[in-house]
C-alpha cells in the first residue's frame, strides 16, 4: 500500500474534467453541468441526466412526477455475466432513479404538456416493462387531460433481459398513440443521443413532429451489429440525426439551447382542439365559425354577434365552437 | 402477472432443449410460409409492392380463401436454398416489405376481411439501405397500424419469431406458435455479443432469454401452441398444414362474433397488460430542499450563485459516462 504524505498536494480528481469526444478538448465537468452539457470549444451535446433535462425543459416548480414507484421485476430469472436484480440494484444506486424514464405533468413555456424523459444511464435508457408502462401511462394521461404529450429519447432500445416482455413493449407504447390521433392531440418527440433499436422502432418514430439534436446516433441496429449482419464497414454519418433528416425522418434538429423555445413554438402551433362537451377549450384555435365571428365580435365590441343574432361572448369565444376538423377526420378514417 | 418464470440456473439440460428448440425452429426443411399456404386456403392471390419503392420478396401476401371466406394473409417468406435464400433476403425484410404488409393491412381493413399472419424471420434487415429508408418508422408505423385495426388479426409464429421484425406484423387478437417456434427480442447470437460479449455463448443466451413456444405462453406473449407432428413440422408439412388451420380456424371463429369496438377494447387490453413490475408506494417524487444554511441564507438574502428553487438535477444528476456498456436491442 502506498504511503500517503499528509501534506503533499492532492492531485486533482480524474473526474473532474471530461475529454470531448469530437473535438478532443478537456472540459471541466462543471463547466458541463452549467452550461447544457454542451462542450464550449465545438458545442458537442453530452448526454444529460434526467434532472438535468427537467431543468432544462420544464417552467421552474411545474413538474410533478407521476407512477414513481413502478419497480422492474426478473420474471425471466435472467442471469448472463449477473443477475439482473444485480444490474437494477446497480444502475439504481449510480443514478438514484427507480428505472430508466421519468414521466410526469408540467409546463414547457407555460404549456401543459405530460412528458417522458429518458436516462440513458439506466442500463442504457433500455425499455423494459415499467419504461413501457410509464410511456403508456403517460400517453393515457394526455388523452384523459387532453393535454400534448413529449417524449425525449435516449435509449440502447429494448432491455435484453426482459426478453419478449420488453420486445411487448413496443406494442404496448404505440397502442394508445392511435388513441390520441383519434382524440386530436399532438405528441412530440425529441430523439437525442442515443435513440435505438426498439425504442426508434416503435413511439419514439412516430411523433407528429419529430426533433432531434445535433449529431445524435440515431438508427434502427446498432452499427456493429449492422456491420457483422451485412459484413461490410457502414458508411461514415449513417444513423445521425442530419442523416434522418436527409433521409425524411426527422422534422427539424435542435440544438439543445434552443429546444425548450422550439418546443414551446410547437405547442402553440399545434393546440389541442377542442372537443363538444366543452370541458377542455383552446384558447388559440380561431378557425371554426363561431371562433371567426367571436374574433371579430372582440375587435367590434360583441356587435357582430348581436346584429346576427348570436350569443357569443366577446373575448371567451376563440376556438371554442364545434370544430370542423374533426368531422372530416372521422370521415376519412372510416 | 409477477410469477417468475424459469430458474436462475441455467443447467446443461435446460440450454441444450433451449438450443434444441432454435435449431428446429431454423431448420432448413421447415415449412415456410408460402409451404403452408397452398395447404391451408384456397385461391391465394399474392399481391406486390409498396407503392413507394418497391416489392419485397421476404414478405408476402394477398388474399386468399379459408372455408370459403376470404382473408388477407400476410407472413415473413425464408427461402428453401441458397439461391431462394438470396432473393428472400434469409427472410429479414427492408422497410418496402412492412410497407405492404401495411397497404395489405388496410385494404383489409377497409373491405372487412380478417388478417392471418405468419411470422418466421431472423429480424428485420439492419443494413444502410433499410435505414436509409426508414426501417424503425416502417416497423412503428405497422405496429400502429395493427393496434389499430378494425378486423380480426390471429397470428401465428412459424419459425423464428425475431424482434421488431416479427412484431411489425406480429400484433393480433390471437397469438398462436408452432410447438418448436421460437420467439425472442433480439437474436441469441446478437444477445451473445452484446451481454456475454462473446461468440460462444450464444446457446446460453437461447436459453436465458426462455425462447420457447412453451416459455411464451408462460409469458402471456403467446396465447396457445399448435402441436407439431412426428420429429417436428419439418418431417410432415401436410400434418402441420393441418394443425394450423384448425388453429386458425377455432382463433377466427372465437373472434368472428365480436363488435368492432370490443374487438379493439379487447386488444388493447392485451397489449397493455403485457410486461411485468411491482408497483410500489411512492407515487411522486420532488426536488430536495435545498439543504446548506448558505443555500437557505441565500435565498433569503438574495445572494448572487444561490439557486432560487431546488433543481432536479440535485436529486437526478449526471454522472460519469460510462453506460455504453449497457445496451438494448
Amino acid at each position: 500500500m502506498p504511503i500517503k504524505f499528509p501534506f503533499s498536494r492532492r492531485a486533482a480528481p480524474s473526474d473532474a474534467w471530461t475529454k470531448c469526444p469530437t473535438c478532443e478538448a478537456q472540459v471541466f465537468n462543471r463547466q458541463l453541468e452549467r452550461g447544457l452539457r454542451l462542450c464550449p470549444s465545438c458545442g458537442h451535446h453530452f448526454r444529460m441526466s434526467v434532472g438535468e433535462r427537467l431543468d432544462m425543459l420544464i417552467d421552474p416548480g411545474t413538474f410533478e412526477e407521476r407512477d414513481a414507484g413502478l419497480e422492474s421485476i426478473d420474471r425471466l430469472a435472467f442471469h448472463d455475466d449477473r443477475p439482473y436484480p444485480d444490474r437494477l440494484e446497480a444502475a439504481r444506486i449510480k443514478t438514484g432513479l427507480r428505472d430508466a424514464l421519468v414521466w410526469g405533468v408540467g409546463d414547457i413555456d407555460g404549456r401543459r404538456v405530460a412528458i417522458g424523459i429518458f436516462d440513458f444511464r439506466f442500463m442504457g435508457g433500455s425499455m423494459g416493462s415499467v419504461v413501457g408502462e410509464k410511456l403508456a401511462r403517460c400517453f393515457e394521461a394526455a388523452l384523459l387531460e387532453r393535454i400534448p404529450a413529449v417524449v425525449v429519447s435516449a435509449s440502447g432500445g429494448a432491455r435484453m433481459q426482459e426478453g419478449t416482455l420488453s420486445l411487448m413493449q413496443l406494442s404496448k407504447t404505440t397502442a394508445p398513440l392511435v388513441r390520441l390521433d383519434d382524440a386530436g392531440v399532438p405528441f412530440i418527440t425529441v430523439l437525442t443521443d442515443p435513440t435505438t433499436g426498439g425504442v426508434l422502432a416503435s413511439f419514439a418514430s412516430l411523433g407528429d413532429v419529430v426533433l432531434a439534436e445535433p449529431r445524435a446516433l440515431i438508427g434502427f441496429a446498432g452499427a456493429r451489429v449492422a456491420s457483422d449482419t451485412v459484413g461490410e464497414e457502414m458508411p461514415e454519418g449513417f444513423q445521425t440525426s442530419e442523416f434522418l433528416l436527409a433521409h425524411g425522418f426527422v422534422d427539424a434538429i435542435v440544438p439543445r439551447p434552443e429546444l425548450r423555445a422550439t418546443l414551446g413554438r410547437l405547442l402553440r402551433l399545434l393546440p389541442v382542439p377542442a372537443v363538444d362537451d366543452g370541458t377542455a377549450v383552446d384558447a388559440d384555435r380561431g378557425w371554426a365559425p363561431i371562433g371567426a365571428l367571436s374574433g371579430l365580435a372582440e375587435r367590434f365590441g360583441g356587435a357582430v354577434s348581436e346584429s346576427i343574432g348570436i350569443d357569443v361572448e366577446p373575448g371567451a369565444g376563440n376556438g371554442s365552437g364545434p370544430v370542423t376538423r374533426r368531422a372530416d377526420e372521422e370521415e376519412e378514417r372510416r | 402477472m409477477t410469477d417468475v418464470v424459469g430458474s436462475n440456473r441455467l443447467d446443461a439440460e435446460a440450454v441444450e432443449d433451449a438450443w434444441r428448440h432454435v435449431q428446429l425452429a431454423r431448420h432448413p426443411q421447415r415449412p415456410r410460409t408460402l409451404d403452408l399456404v397452398p395447404l391451408i386456403f384456397e385461391g391465394f392471390f399474392e399481391l406486390h409492392g409498396d407503392r413507394r419503392f418497391g416489392d419485397d420478396p421476404a414478405i408476402v401476401g394477398g388474399p386468399a380463401l379459408l372455408e370459403r371466406r376470404p382473408v388477407m394473409v400476410i407472413g415473413h417468406q425464408k427461402g428453401t436454398d441458397t439461391e431462394s435464400n438470396i432473393l428472400r433476403n434469409f427472410g429479414s425484410p427492408h422497410p418496402e416489405g412492412f410497407r405492404k404488409a401495411q397497404r395489405l393491412m388496410r385494404l383489409a381493413d377497409k373491405v372487412g376481411l380478417p388478417i392471418v399472419t405468419f411470422l418466421d424471420t431472423a429480424g428485420a434487415f439492419p443494413g444502410p439501405a433499410a435505414e436509409e429508408r426508414g426501417q424503425a418508422e416502417a416497423i412503428a408505423t405497422s405496429i400502429k397500424l395493427m393496434t389499430g385495426l378494425q378486423v380480426p388479426i390471429v397470428v401465428v409464429v412459424l419459425g423464428e419469431g425475431g424482434s421488431g421484425g416479427a412484431l411489425a406484423i406480429g400484433v393480433g387478437d390471437v397469438v398462436l406458435a408452432l410447438e418448436n417456434a421460437v420467439y425472442s427480442v433480439i437474436s441469441p447470437e446478437g444477445a451473445s455479443s452484446i451481454l456475454w460479449r462473446s461468440r460462444d455463448e450464444t446457446r446460453t443466451a437461447a436459453a436465458a432469454m426462455r425462447m420457447t413456444a412453451q416459455d411464451q405462453v408462460d409469458l402471456g406473449v403467446v396465447d396457445a401452441i399448435i402441436a407439431e407432428p412426428g420429429e417436428g413440422a419439418h418431417s410432415d408439412h401436410a400434418a402441420t398444414a393441418r394443425a394450423v388451420r384448425v388453429a386458425v380456424l377455432d382463433a377466427l371463429r372465437a373472434l368472428s362474433g365480436r363488435e368492432t369496438a370490443e374487438l379493439l377494447a379487447t386488444r388493447y387490453a392485451r397489449l397493455r397488460g403485457m410486461g411485468g413490475y411491482l408497483e410500489t408506494g411512492a407515487t411522486t417524487s420532488r426536488p430536495p430542499e435545498a439543504p446548506s444554511l448558505r443555500r437557505r441564507l441565500g435565498r433569503i438574502l438574495h445572494l448572487p450563485g444561490v439557486p432560487r428553487r431546488p433543481r432536479w438535477s440535485e436529486i437526478w444528476p449526471s454522472a460519469d459516462d460510462d453506460a455504453d456498456s449497457e445496451r438494448g436491442a
